[in-house]
């Protein structure tokens, strides 16, 4: 499997990424990199190998259905770029 | 719907939990707080937070899945589904792909027909809400991230469901047992519960599944029953007329009563879910999954089945009385106060509770919690009625007269002097008045007009102001008018 231009514009598009032709041919070139390393990785048989998908065994951590503290508004809309009263604003999303 | 034709529609339901807390945070979930209150850097999608399981979620879905006969998955895992949005701060909502924690489960309807069919429950799994986004106004779009990371449950139905009185009756039994389980208030207005239907059609006895679509924004039960409805004759029609159907999203307008494509608001799903490296992994053991089943209620099906079988009625009263768990339990705790526990009793008491009781809380839009006639005091009323110390039609007076004032019915039958004349000598003396200005109608009873006994009653609960004991003033008017 090897990643074509498409695919570069294809996952910018999702990850609301810009490019420029330059850049989404060098894209092409490192993503392939990384498909090849991992292709690497493919030679080891894993055939009797359960999928890991956690590092650290670790099992229910959870915590009891009890209520804290939320941040004061003025903290929760401290990094937007634009709020409206005590609303995030965004770009319009439906035209 | 043409007959040479049949539906596959398979429904996915969002149920949002009741939990005080937000599904990996401490953030209320309370509904109706100012924008953007209710919130803190995990549900804010900071970098660097960790989500922290809410163990209610899990108890509660475990709840669900126990109900509708799912198996409990040993170990299940949670997964980041990836979409980019401005109501999901963090670019993915958390949710499970792989292993979800109910999986093949399955509940039986009731249809008009009286026939039970069985619709197979795929998988039930945990996930968190969105935020709201608000578009109309100005150029911008407004975000409220309260609702970010409340919990949710998808139950994700098998594609068995053939017509709309099926969805509809499905969609019912899932609500009933939300409520049953008070793990979710059913409010498909208020968007606590959401239903998505995929809908195809068929040509009857082919195997393969034509192109679905996929039915959204339906908010309430009959909404879902008038969308499939519609859009399954849209299919046939638009097969008939040698057309194509084409896989897509629709959105249902009830004002307009069509569905209409939806624009996309994202790419074809691509949503690229891996496994969630921030929540460790769910081990549901054996003894919790023991312990969940023994905290489950009775369900309402069998709750309506002991209803008959303990109190005798009709099963049109037993599923109305079962439909919600707090009017069930309003019926119980009435009837098991009787003084008089036979049958007509229990009758009497569930005719009070689906007219009446159900009449004052319909039209005045209150709880039953609400209900200004406590259990006991219905019970105190049937039990006045059982013993004849009041007519059902004097009842009457003294239930809307508890509904004013909550008092006990034995006080205001006293109150007001509403005791029941019960004694012979007093009937027969307003009776033999009755008869004597009325000799024309005893003359057209005796020439066999027995209709006209009716009149006798009604001539006779009047003179007594309807105070008179109606089996007594009945038993005296047959003695006296066939001698």
């Amino acid at each position: 499997m090897s990643v074509t231009l498409k695919d570069v514009e294809h996952i910018a598009k999702l990850s609301r990424l810009e490019f420029s032709e330059n850049e989404k041919e060098k894209l092409v070139h490192n993503m392939n990199d990384i498909l090849k390393h991992i292709e690497k990785l493919n030679e080891l048989d894993t055939t009797n190998v359960e999928p890991l998908s956690h590092v650290i065994e670790l099992q229910n951590v959870m915590r009891e259905d009890e209520t804290k503290q939320s941040l004061p508004v003025e903290e929760a809309l401290k990094n937007a770029p634009s709020k409206e009263e005590s609303f995030f604003k965004v770009p319009k999303v439906i035209g | 719907m043409h007959s040479t034709y049949e539906a596959v529609i398979g429904l996915e339901v969002h149920a949002q939990l009741l939990t005080k807390s937000k599904a990996f945070c401490g953030c209320t979930t309370q509904f109706g707080n100012s924008p953007n209150a209710n919130t803190c850097p995990v549900c804010l999608g900071m970098p660097g937070v960790l989500p922290v399981l809410n163990k209610n979620l899990v108890e509660f879905i475990m709840k669900m899945g126990l109900s509708t006969n799912c198996t409990i998955t040993e170990k299940s895992i949670f997964a980041r589904k990836n979409y980019f949005y401005p109501d999901l701060p963090k670019g993915y909502q958390i949710s499970q792909f792989e292993n979800p924690i109910c999986q093949r489960g399955y509940v039986d309807i009731e249809l008009k027909d009286g026939n039970t069919k069985r619709i197979g429950i795929h998988r039930i799994h945990m996930e968190e809400d969105a935020g709201k986004s608000i578009h109309d106004m100005g150029m911008e779009t407004l975000v409220d991230v309260n609702r970010c990371g409340v919990p949710l449950i998808e139950i994700v139905s098998e594609p068995d469901i053939r017509t709309p009185e099926e969805a509809y009756q499905y969609l019912t039994m899932l609500k009933q047992i939300l409520t049953y389980l008070e793990i979710c208030d059913g409010n498909m207005e208020e968007g606590s519960l959401r239903c998505d239907a995929n809908i195809s059609v068929r040509k009857k006895g082919e195997e393969k599944f034509g192109t679905k679509t996929e039915v959204k924004n339906m908010n309430s039960f009959r909404n879902v029953e008038r969308a499939i409805e519609y859009e399954v004759n849209r299919q046939i029609e638009l097969i008939e007329d040698g057309g194509k159907v084409i896989h897509e999203t629709l959105l249902w307008d009830a004002n307009k009563n069509i569905a209409l494509p939806m624009r996309s608001k994202e790419e074809a799903h691509d949503y690229r879910y891996f496994p969630e490296p921030d929540l460790a992994p769910v081990v549901v053991e054996k003894e919790w999954i023991e312990k969940m089943q023994k905290l489950l209620p009775e369900l309402p099906v069998q709750r309506r089945n002991r209803f008959i079988a303990e109190y005798n009625l009709p099963k049109y009263d037993a599923e109305i009385l079962t439909l919600e768990r707090e009017l069930a339990d309003y019926y119980e705790n009435t009837a098991s106060q009787l003084t008089h526990k036979k049958s007509e009793h229990y009758k009497t008491v569930s005719n009070w509770v689906m007219t009446d009781v159900l009449r004052v809380v319909n039209d005045e839009h209150i709880p039953l919690s609400e209900f200004p006639i406590t259990p006991n005091n219905l019970a105190a009323m049937v039990n006045l009625i059982a013993e004849g110390t009041i007519s059902g039609k004097i009842a009457k007076e003294v239930f809307e007269e508890m509904l004013k004032t909550k008092e006990e019915p034995k006080k205001i039958v006293e109150r007001k002097g509403l005791v029941q004349v019960s004694d012979t000598g007093a009937i027969e003396k307003v009776i033999d008045e009755i008869f004597a200005n009325n000799a024309e109608q005893i003359e057209k009873y005796k020439a066999g007009k027995t209709q006209v006994f009716g009149f006798f009653v009604g001539e006779t609960m009047k003179a007594m102001k309807g105070k008179g004991n109606p089996k007594i003033v009945n038993e005296i008017l047959q003695k006296k008018l066939n001698n």
